[in-house]
């Protein structure tokens, strides 16, 4: 039921708060408030039924579970069920749920009901997409959670929002449909060797597939991911989107979505086609290993604040991409812990640039200069994130980068030390980041507020769960997939 | 028929066409009370009662001791009326109501004089319900032939305005040459089998030695070419958008719904009756027809900045998303075919519905027309920042839209779910991932309706806007809220319907 309740409490309260703007002005934002709360507060407390508050069950292990008939014509069930990475990930979401409605407290002023409304149902799709272990209920809520992030980006991003927002909702959507094709294939081989039409997780883990079935079912799947999580060459539409949406809606798009393609490559990809992932394994890998470098790079190269902060994730992601097709205890605990602790981080990030334009009205950091005279908390906080995505030991994203480095040397060494030169590259775009926007003289001669308490309690929190993640990651990584007993151990397959 | 129980199987023969035998009498009776008593409105509520207690008709055979219990369902060799024709006729009947309902305000409400327009709807409404029931070629054309004339009346209903005139003889010459090559095409077929009854062309070409010959092959493609035309397939499309442009809105929605349905269910139930998907070459040309009409539909809708042409193209691919489950040929994909059907009905009535509501429409009558509209409101451009002055309407539209695309949460989702499993099933690989790329492709179109609504106000339109200024009276707003209910709703549960259709494909295979 709590399950359910996670996914249907943000629903309602979207609604609600998209009613209430009607009637009293001003109460969505505290209606969104409350509901992110509770959503919160419930994904905590699921955590806290775990035998440990300090460590979530692995992969595989299942914390709660939901099931209820849907669509018997198909064999098609409400089937909800969360193990450690759901769970985490579903704390993720909510936490920044809460971020996203604070940080569009004072941004957002026209059509207030209606953006969070959307912001709500976005939270809610990505919730169920964690949850759902049913593969046409997945692919509903898959589908589900772009068309508000569509309306995010379309009505209240900046000056290019048109043509970033359907950007966004074709290749997001025009990949979903080759998965589609691809879930129903699967289905359809399970069906004729077995007779039971199903789409349930579980039952098609057994499908018994032959090589070449397998490796086109598995690109279908890998595509749609691949263009959210983004693996380059797939992540054209992220720089435009995460650039053009309003703050709240990149803290999401960063922290949120992206993950999901990242978490269908491990809950669905590797379980469901354990040889053709193996097989294909390289190939993702140096994609992978391609991004790293190549978002780093093109990260350097931009003036526009957001953008920058977009390369990066396309960097950072490709780390987790790697650690997920390395498939070792290591390579996994360092992509799980890479996602988290880049949506907390690259999060923050957003949170500043929207501060930042929010008050200069401009994201370009050659207008910016020496503001760390102007406000030296935003300052501040803007090195510490900057800090922490470049990967300094202490915060989350070196646990994560260190151990996926780790585990794919066991694999590939070429393409780890390969990866590795990013640790340079980032350096170069992180301090850049800081420089450009926060040292020198204030030439321009800004004149602006620093931080509010809200903004500073944003941070703040956002500052304590990185330095948290980088000091004490093992609740995190336990929750990573379990190699023990995942069907096949396809490193052993490479050399 | 055994003769001893003549009189008392007439009696059920009459029971159970008496669907079709009260759409009828209702169009009689609107006539006799259009002609004593020329108020459109009593015409109206007429119409639709006719209408509801037609509708009522169809669940006579469900009646656990029924008049119609215990009769068969073929009456005469002409109709069967079935649980599949049952259901159609139905969905023919609702979309007629809906399409009633929205006339009235368009063309000028209790002012002006268009009470023959509900003959027209009436007597189109019960051709296309001997369309679905036919099992015989006569009673095919004469369903046709029913459909087709009231039509051109329809179109060029407004008879002192220019588009609506073109429209109506485009749709004339278009409905005179496909209903030619459809007799034609019949005409051979009886001339290799000697029969025009589908159920013994079927049997015929089971049997080991029956094979279609030259003559039955060219007659069934021909047949297949002017169904073709009417279901506005390609390379039989071009007409589309010209009509569905010119034609006045709700009866666009009529052309789309329930003209192309009627004649989609016709031909399925041609080809399971008749066997017609025994020949390689028929089937193989449809699939290349599939194929040219997702992909023709899909791309052509890219250039149109006119939203009833948008909705034309879009209602071609479509029909080339259907036609991937009517290869498919199975027990399930009969199935895809109907729900896909319904929810294209469903949302096709709500588009179209939208565009009625947001038009000034035709008001008056002959002399009258002065203060009427050039045009319904249909540029794109009208659409401007719809959203913050209109936001239900554009909602509504929204939904709409999101379905045709096949976003979750509308009946579209479920449809194209329905298709690209029966694709999947029967491993045609071809046009399922035609049918892919072609939604990708319609997201565009689909989105870049959906962006205009939600710019950001109507100076974003740049240029005059032609809106209706008035708000939409009660049964418009009531008449879209039960469609974009009806939308979500069975998006949402589909199984209720899945089992109704379940039923109705399963006596029919």
């Amino acid at each position: 039921m709590i399950l359910a309740a996670l996914i249907f409490i943000p629903i309602a309260g979207g609604l609600l708060s998209w009613m209430a703007d009607h009637w009293h002005p001003g109460a969505a934002k505290w209606l969104a408030l409350i509901t992110a709360g509770i959503e919160f507060v419930l994904a905590i407390w699921l955590w806290l039924q775990s035998a440990s508050a300090m460590a979530l069950p692995a992969h595989g292990g299942w914390l709660a579970e939901t099931r209820a008939e849907w669509i018997p014509r198909f064999g098609v069930s409400f089937h909800l069920a969360v193990d450690g990475i759901s769970l985490i990930l579903v704390v993720l979401t909510a936490f920044l749920g809460i971020v996203s409605v604070a940080c569009s407290w004072t941004e957002i002023q026209k059509r207030t009901g209606f953006f969070y409304f959307n912001l709500l149902w976005t939270v809610a799709g990505a919730v169920g997409v964690f949850l759902a272990l049913d593969l046409f209920l997945f692919f509903f809520f898959w589908e589900l959670m772009l068309v508000p992030m569509y309306f995010l980006i379309g009505i209240w991003g900046h000056e290019n929002r048109q043509y970033a927002s359907i950007k966004f909702f074709i290749f997001a959507q025009g990949s979903g449909m080759f998965m589609l094709v691809a879930i129903l294939a699967l289905v359809f081989v399970h069906y004729r060797s077995t007779g039971v039409l199903t789409f349930d997780y579980f039952d098609l883990l057994n499908a018994t597939l032959s090589p070449s079935t397998e490796l086109w079912i598995m690109l279908g799947f890998f595509i749609a991911f691949a263009v959210k999580t983004p693996i380059v060459p797939f992540h054209t539409w992220l720089p435009d989107a995460h650039t053009e949406a309003p703050t709240a809606g990149s803290v999401i798009l960063a922290g949120v979505l992206l993950k999901t393609g990242a978490y269908g490559l491990l809950r669905f990809i590797v379980p469901l086609f354990p040889e053709a992932a193996a097989y294909f394994a390289p190939v993702a890998m140096v994609l992978g290993a391609t991004g790293v470098l190549y978002g780093a790079f093109l990260a350097f190269a931009q003036t526009d604040f957001k953008r920058l902060v977009a390369y990066t994730s396309v960097s950072h992601l490709g780390f987790a991409v790697l650690g997920i097709f390395a498939w070792n205890p290591w390579s996994l605990g360092g992509a799980v812990m890479q996602m988290i602790a880049h949506g907390i981080s690259t999060g923050a990030l957003f949170v500043i640039a929207g501060i930042l334009q929010e008050r200069t009205h401009t994201r370009d950091m050659q207008r910016f200069e020496g503001l760390w005279s102007v406000m030296p908390r935003l300052a501040a906080m803007g090195l510490f994130f900057a800090i922490a995505a470049l990967g300094l030991p202490g915060m989350g994203n070196f646990v994560g980068e260190f151990l996926v480095l780790m585990g794919l040397s066991s694999s590939s060494s070429v393409l780890a030390s390969v990866a590795t030169v990013v640790f340079v590259a980032s350096v170069v775009y992180a301090l850049a980041l800081v420089q450009k926007t926060f040292h020198g003289e204030n030439k321009h001669g800004w004149q602006l507020h620093d931080l509010s308490g809200r903004e500073m309690a944003t941070l703040f929190s956002m500052a304590a769960i990185t330095l948290w993640l980088g000091l004490y990651p093992q609740p995190v990584l336990n929750a990573a997939p379990n190699t023990a007993n995942s069907p096949p151990a396809i490193a052993v397959t490479r050399h | 028929m055994p003769s001893a129980l003549h009189s008392d199987s007439l009696h059920l023969d009459l029971a159970v066409l008496s669907p079709l035998i009260l759409l009828a009498a209702a169009a009689v009776v609107v006539m006799l009370a259009a002609a004593f008593y020329r108020h459109p409105r009593p015409v109206m509520i007429l119409t639709l009662a006719g209408l509801v207690v037609s509708f009522t008709a169809l669940f006579l055979p469900f009646l656990p001791q029924g008049i119609a219990g215990t009769a068969s369902p073929q009456v005469t060799t002409l109709l069967v009326l079935d649980h599949y024709a049952l259901f159609f006729i139905g969905l023919i009947v609702v979309a007629t109501f809906v399409v009633a309902v929205l006339c009235y305000r368009y063309f000028g409400g209790g002012e002006s004089r268009h009470e023959a327009l509900y003959i027209l709807l009436l007597l189109a409404a019960l051709g296309g319900g001997v369309l679905v029931a036919s099992s015989h070629f006569a009673s095919f054309l004469l369903g046709l032939e029913l459909l087709s004339i009231s039509l051109f009346a329809l179109i060029a209903y407004p008879r002192f305005t220019e588009h609506p005139l073109e429209a109506g003889i485009k749709y004339l010459i278009l409905a005179g040459f496909s209903s030619g090559l459809l007799l034609f095409g019949m005409a051979l077929v009886y001339a290799q089998l000697g029969t025009m009854q589908f159920v013994k062309i079927g049997t015929m070409l089971a049997a080991p030695e029956g094979a279609l010959e030259l003559y039955g092959l060219a007659g069934l493609a021909l047949i297949v070419t002017g169904v073709g035309f009417k279901l506005a397939l390609v390379p039989f499309h071009m007409w589309t958008p010209d009509v569905y442009e010119g034609a006045p809105a709700p009866i666009t929605a009529f052309i789309a719904t329930v003209s192309k349905g009627a004649m989609l269910v016709l031909l399925l139930r041609y080809f399971l009756m008749a066997g017609g998907h025994q020949s390689q070459s028929i089937t193989f040309a449809l699939s290349l027809v599939a194929v040219a009409t997702i992909l023709v539909g899909n791309l052509l809708a890219l250039l149109q900045n006119n939203i009833k042409r948008i909705l034309a193209y879009s209602s071609i691919a479509q029909l080339g998303y259907l036609l991937v489950g009517f290869l498919a040929f199975d027990q399930l994909a009969i199935e895809a075919i109907a729900y896909f059907l319904t929810a294209y009905f469903v949302t096709m009535l709500g588009a179209f519905g939208v565009v009625t509501v947001l038009s000034e429409g035709f008001n008056g009558s002959a002399g009258e027309f002065h203060g009427a509209a050039e045009r319904d409101s249909d540029r794109l451009a009208d659409y401007a920042g719809l959203f913050w002055h209109r936001p239900w309407l554009a909602g509504v539209f929204t939904a709409m839209l999101l379905s045709l695309a096949g976003i979750p949460l509308t009946m579209g989702f479920i449809g194209k779910f329905y298709i690209v499993t029966a694709g999947v099933e029967a491993s045609l690989w071809m046009p399922v991932i035609t049918l892919v790329i072609g939604s990708i492709i319609g997201l565009f179109y689909y989105m870049r309706i959906i962006a205009v609504m939600y710019a950001s106000g109507p100076e974003a339109a740049g240029e005059a806007i032609m809106l209706r200024v008035a708000a939409p009276s009660f049964a418009e707003s009531a008449t879209l809220a039960a469609l974009v209910l009806l939308l979500v709703w069975l998006g949402i549960f589909p199984a209720q319907l899945i089992d109704v259709l379940g039923g109705t494909v399963a006596d029919l295979t």
